[in-house]
């Protein structure tokens, strides 16, 4: 897959349709593949990744990139197609500036998952037949690829590119995925057992501001934690309230855009289960307003800046179950 | 004084929009209804000014409840500022029900300028159902607690 990519890549830069490329690069360990931009064939020869750790979606670099000169080539993976879509929505990319190949999903790695197992020192690591065999300072180590794959790809949702000007591979179907278990596991606790776990969960966060910063959705100028007057800019939260307060206007922010793109969660250096308040929001629009899945199109109304004359009411909440 | 259950005043925050409920609010002085004291009424443009950080900074300087009105779904000054209001706060407020904030702490009620009664009514049982819950202390902010 790596060289049909950058076969393609070169292509495209020698025949002048794009005058970059974003995609990924090894980093300077085997699990760290990042996100990068190649403006020459040598650098994609040389420097170019596409493995199992490329869970990184490259979508809201392309806010920027789309706006510089040239086209610039994209590889998306399906989930990463339905946040471009939802930014074309919201005309924050030039599409025009943007040649997309869509490449095959995941499932992708999560290296703290096999750090978890005590495996340290890594050095390289293979996928045999879905087992991965994990070269260390200390020796070979093995462990079933399935339990080291990522959150996000654990609740896969589509293997569809909703948007591409070209495919590399198959492309798959909308999945019928369990990604809703968690949230409704959370709904039937009491009020008391859920305030407890998310006081556990939030009070973890360190506000290093990743989760809003690589979100596709959050992509302000001026965001309003960054605000100098609200007392809550760039800082770690000095109360239990200010925990809350980022994480109910984070999420909310996002409501109806959030693609469930599952990004937030991953980078998330406390493992805050950050998608499960977003997942809530996207559960209760799909309960309340009707299905909903934003960046499927490019041209659909947001259900928070929409409406119908009958609407429930607010009371819908009250009125649930016990609390 | 030691605050316990017997003499807990909640503090009630009410965002009204001026062009119904506010009217409505003013209608049930001008009628002498009562309604507790512990109302503090916010008046707002529309009830779909009501961002939802004020409902979240109204209950970190502390309120124990927050109650939000506006015109009848229909008859908002500006066609259909209560619709998007309608849903926003609908999912707000399963939002704070999914992170185990007291779902009694907070409400929606739509009072026209010519419902002074109901404005009363509506007070009267909200601020009764927040004191059943005591002072909030899910959603509060420590340096911000009065006693
Ligand atoms: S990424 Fe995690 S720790 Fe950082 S601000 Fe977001 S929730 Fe908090
Ligand atoms: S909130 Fe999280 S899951 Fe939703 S779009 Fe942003 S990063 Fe993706
Ligand atoms: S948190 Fe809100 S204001 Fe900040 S970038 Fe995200 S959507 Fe924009
Ligand atoms: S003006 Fe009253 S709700 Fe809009």
């Amino acid at each position: 897959m790596q060289e049909t990519m950058i076969k393609r890549a070169k292509e495209l830069l020698a025949d002048g349709t794009v005058s970059r490329v974003i995609g990924w690069k090894k980093g300077e360990f085997a699990y760290d593949t990042t996100p990068a931009v190649f403006e020459t064939a040598e650098e994609l020869d040389r420097d170019f990744a596409f493995d199992d750790f490329t869970a990184a979606n490259v979508s809201k670099y392309l806010v920027k990139e789309s706006r510089k000169e040239g086209k610039i080539l994209a590889f998306l993976k399906p989930c990463d197609t339905y946040s471009f879509n939802q930014l074309i929505k919201e005309h924050r990319v030039i599409r025009e500036n943007v040649y997309i190949i869509g490449i095959p999903g995941g499932p992708k790695l999560d290296a703290e998952k096999i750090k978890a197992k005590g495996i340290t020192g890594i050095l390289g690591i293979k996928n045999e037949n879905y087992t991965l065999k994990i070269e260390t300072l200390y020796g070979t180590e093995t462990m079933p690829f399935y339990e080291a794959i990522c959150g996000k790809c654990e609740s896969c949702k589509s293997k569809k590119h909703v948007i591409y000007d070209e495919l590399i591979g198959e492309d798959g179907d909308i999945l019928d995925s369990n990604r809703f278990d968690t949230v409704e596991k959370l709904e039937n606790m009491t009020a008391q057992e859920r305030f407890d776990f998310w006081r556990e969960q939030l009070s973890k966060c360190i506000r290093c501001n990743a989760c809003r910063n690589v979100c596709p959705a959050c992509t302000c100028e001026k965001c309003v934690f960054d605000n100098p007057k609200s007392g809550i800019e760039n800082k770690a939260a000095s109360d239990s309230f200010e925990e809350n307060l980022f994480h109910i206007i984070r999420a909310f922010h996002v409501a109806g855009r959030c693609t469930d793109c599952g990004e937030c969660s991953r980078v998330c250096p406390q493992n805050i289960p950050l998608h499960l308040l977003n997942r809530k929001f996207i559960k209760d629009i799909n309960e309340l307003y009707g299905e909903y899945q934003a960046g499927a199109d490019t041209v659909s109304r947001s259900p928070i800046t929409d409406y119908t004359p009958d609407d429930c009411e607010p009371s819908v909440v009250h009125e649930r179950g016990v609390e | 004084m030691q605050v316990n259950d017997n003499n807990f005043q909640p503090v009630i925050v009410a965002f009204c929009c001026n062009w119904c409920s506010y009217a409505g609010a003013d209608l049930s002085g001008t009628n002498r209804l009562n309604y507790p004291t512990n109302v503090k009424i916010i008046r707002v443009p529309c009830s779909c000014r009501v961002n939802p950080m004020f409902i979240l900074r109204a209950f970190q300087k502390g309120a124990d409840g927050v109650i939000i009105c506006g015109c009848h779904p229909g008859d908002c000054h500006y066609t259909s500022g209560n619709y998007y209001t309608r849903r926003r706060i609908t999912l707000l407020y399963s939002m704070l029900d999914f992170l185990g904030i007291e779902r009694n702490r907070t409400r929606l009620e739509w009072v026209s300028a010519a419902e002074g009664a109901k404005f009363a009514a509506t007070m009267q049982q909200f601020t009764e159902d927040v004191r059943k819950l005591g002072p909030n202390r899910r959603l509060e902010d420590l340096r911000c607690r009065k006693q």
